[in-house]
């Protein structure tokens, strides 16, 4: 049962909530929860953004500024809200589809800008909530109801995408690891600049019934076994991490910050103030 | 010479953008499309003056979404876009419609279907407009014919969206985006200016979208103002649940159109000239309003009994009004940069008691008044 400092967190009047027994997204729900409570985060000045399928309900389940916008979007939504107020704290949860098919274009325009918003991307290799098709992050071979004969669309690596893209914190962990996962988040809610946390979930409900992963208890296990440490990753070769899902911080970099660079390189120099 | 300090010289797109920094603006998002991209340029040197943000996006829905989110944020904001960006951002203003927030978006109509003709004025844009967006909702949109209309429109096109927390639009166009005429400024500290109406209750007691019985409009809190609230675009239920209680999807949708339509005299605009006994009588709006008016003066001189009638809000239609001013009237004429839309409304206004003949222009060029004047005379 989660702590009385999480549930004040927890709208429980939204309850119960859409989401499958067994499924993931509730353990990124409590890492994120215990990540704020952590920091001592205010639910008043504190936003949880989302755009469209099951990860995005999340924004309605926790008891803060929430907004529930439109698919693929919700980062450019985010984007206006931390410019007018960039005092308050704003975390961006995300799915794979929602963050790298449709959001594709928003999400690496925010890792440019470094602006201050922690994003988690629950990435569960299949858009669920309309019934199990393929994503941007199904692996090769596997199958969804829009890949009956298997997929062969190459995946994306969506922290190699961030880091590329300019993110200044980028991490990846696995619901199997909830206590790495609210440390990743903590650490991405306190760096000034744009946060990524990758956490790789499950959908058994769609895509494990059709890739032998049918039961929750399957996928925590194909977690737990495939997991491997950045350090000691970084020991292997291409061909030993083929379909291992590497866990660490990868990217921890100090940049400037785009609510501060736009106040000191833009809002001070129209009004004449600064050098 | 004593220098007005009131009195500017600028284009349509240009006094559109200080319209909206007068009416308080204090955020813009967007992203460059001709002909609109002056609105935008003027944003990005004035805001940061004022404190303001001004946000060029990855793209139009972006640009769309950020103003949103500013909005949720306390802020009021703008975007300004042209024909292919007002498609790309018909979503999120559906989003803005459900869950109630102000915002202005400014479309400066070019030719289209598509990329069209990007220089070219046309007035294709006035039915997405009006239905753009899936699902029903309440539109607001105001089309100016004149520079200063640009600069008063806008103010009011904020005031309104405060007033009734949803998206207005203004529907510019290429001529009146582009043109250089005279604008009496106002002074934004004696200007009439309309603020969402904050909560009266504890955070506690805030019920998100439970609505004023007086005017249908729920009162808004900021992200950050102490309440900590839910924003959806799904339809939900006055404590801005997700909800699939019939009734209340019925209530819910009902009241997004309602809470415009109880006010609707108090929103329509038009403006009249020469309608009296007039038996011949033109419809026209945005620049082609302009050539309109001189081809009803001609007419008139020529004896010829012509009226002249601009609706200034497309939406809502000033179809009462127009019924009212062309009563007697046996031939209406509603010349338009398209291939007959708003010909459409001034038929569902008329319902078959006048005679309604659409004239219609595509090739890119406005109407010159010359144009309209024959078209009187075939029918006088």
């Amino acid at each position: 049962m989660p702590s009385p400092e999480v549930m004040k967190w927890v709208r429980t009047r939204f309850m119960p909530h859409i989401w499958c027994p067994g499924c993931g997204h509730g353990v990124i729900m409590h890492s994120l929860i215990r990540a704020l409570v952590s920091l001592d985060a205010d639910p008043k000045s504190t936003v949880v953004a989302s755009g469209i399928g099951c990860s995005s309900r999340m924004a309605g389940y926790i008891n803060a500024c929430t907004l529930h916008s439109t698919h693929g979007r919700s980062l450019a939504f985010a984007t206006g809200i931390k410019m007018h107020k960039p005092e308050l704290t704003v975390v961006n949860v995300m799915g794979d589809g929602d963050c790298t098919a449709i959001g594709g274009n928003h999400f690496i325009h925010a890792c440019r800008r470094n602006i201050d918003i922690t994003a988690i991307v629950m990435n569960n290799n299949i858009y669920g909530m309309t019934g199990g098709q393929a994503s941007p992050t199904t692996p090769f071979g596997a199958f969804a109801t829009t890949t009956p004969y298997g997929a062969i669309d190459p995946t994306f690596d969506i922290c190699k995408l961030a880091e590329g893209a300019g993110a200044s914190y980028v991490a990846r962990t696995t619901i199997a690891n909830p206590r790495q996962a609210e440390q990743f988040i903590a650490n991405g809610i306190k760096n000034k600049g744009f946060s990524v946390i990758e956490i790789v979930t499950h959908c058994h409900t769609q895509f494990g019934r059709k890739n032998n992963r049918r039961l929750p208890i399957e996928n925590y296990k194909f977690f737990r076994e495939n997991s491997i440490p950045l350090a000691v990753a970084k020991e292997k070769t291409p061909e030993e991490l083929a379909g291992k899902i590497i866990c660490g911080e990868f990217v921890t970099r100090d940049k400037p910050e785009y609510t501060a660079q736009y106040q000191k390189f833009v809002i001070d120099k129209a009004q004449g103030k600064g050098e | 010479m004593a220098e007005a300090k009131n009195v500017a010289f600028w284009q349509g797109n240009t006094a559109m953008a200080h319209g909206a920094l007068a009416a308080g603006c204090n955020f813009f998002g967007g992203y460059p499309i001709t002909p609109s991209t002056e609105i935008a340029e003027v944003m990005a040197e004035e805001l940061p003056k004022k404190g303001g943000h001004f946000m060029q996006m990855e793209d139009e829905i972006g640009g769309i979404a950020a103003a949103i989110g500013a909005s949720i944020a306390g802020a009021k904001a703008l975007t300004a876009t042209s024909g292919p960006g007002f498609s790309l951002k018909q979503e999120n203003l559906g989003l803005a419609y459900i869950a109630e927030i102000p915002i202005v978006v400014v479309d400066v109509m070019r030719g289209g279907p598509s990329t069209g003709t990007p220089t070219k004025i046309s007035q294709g844009d006035v039915m997405q407009a009006r239905w753009g967006t899936h699902g029903d909702h309440a539109t607001i949109c105001y089309s100016p014919s004149s520079v200063q209309e640009c600069y008063d429109l806008a103010i009011k096109a904020f005031n309104n969206a405060e007033r009734f927390r949803q998206p207005v639009l203004i529907l510019g166009d290429e001529v009146v985006g582009h043109m250089r005429e005279k604008v009496v400024t106002q002074d934004p500290a004696k200007l009439k200016l309309v603020n969402r109406v904050k909560p009266s209750v504890k955070p506690e007691e805030f019920t998100p979208y439970k609505p004023n019985p007086a005017t249908g409009v729920p009162e808004m809190a900021a992200f950050g103002d102490g309440y900590s609230w839910h924003v959806t675009g799904l339809t939900t239920n006055e404590w801005g649940f997700p909800t699939n209680d019939n009734a209340e999807i019925e209530k819910k949708n009902l009241r997004l159109l309602s809470k415009v339509d109880r006010a609707r005299d108090e929103i329509v605009e038009f403006e009249a000239e020469s309608m009296e006994g007039a038996s011949v009588v033109i419809v026209a709006y945005g620049s082609v309003g302009r050539s309109a008016l001189r081809a009803v003066r001609d007419a008139r001189k020529e004896g010829i009994a012509a009226g002249f009638f601009r609706p200034i809000t497309l939406w809502p239609f000033p179809d009462k009004e127009l019924l009212k001013a062309a009563q007697g009237a046996k031939t209406i004429i509603v010349p338009e940069l398209n291939c007959g839309q708003m010909v459409l409304e001034v038929e569902r206004a008329f319902k078959g008691h006048s005679d309604v003949q659409p004239l219609n222009l595509v090739n890119g060029e406005l109407f010159k008044p010359s144009e309209i004047l024959k078209k009187i005379k075939e029918v006088a």
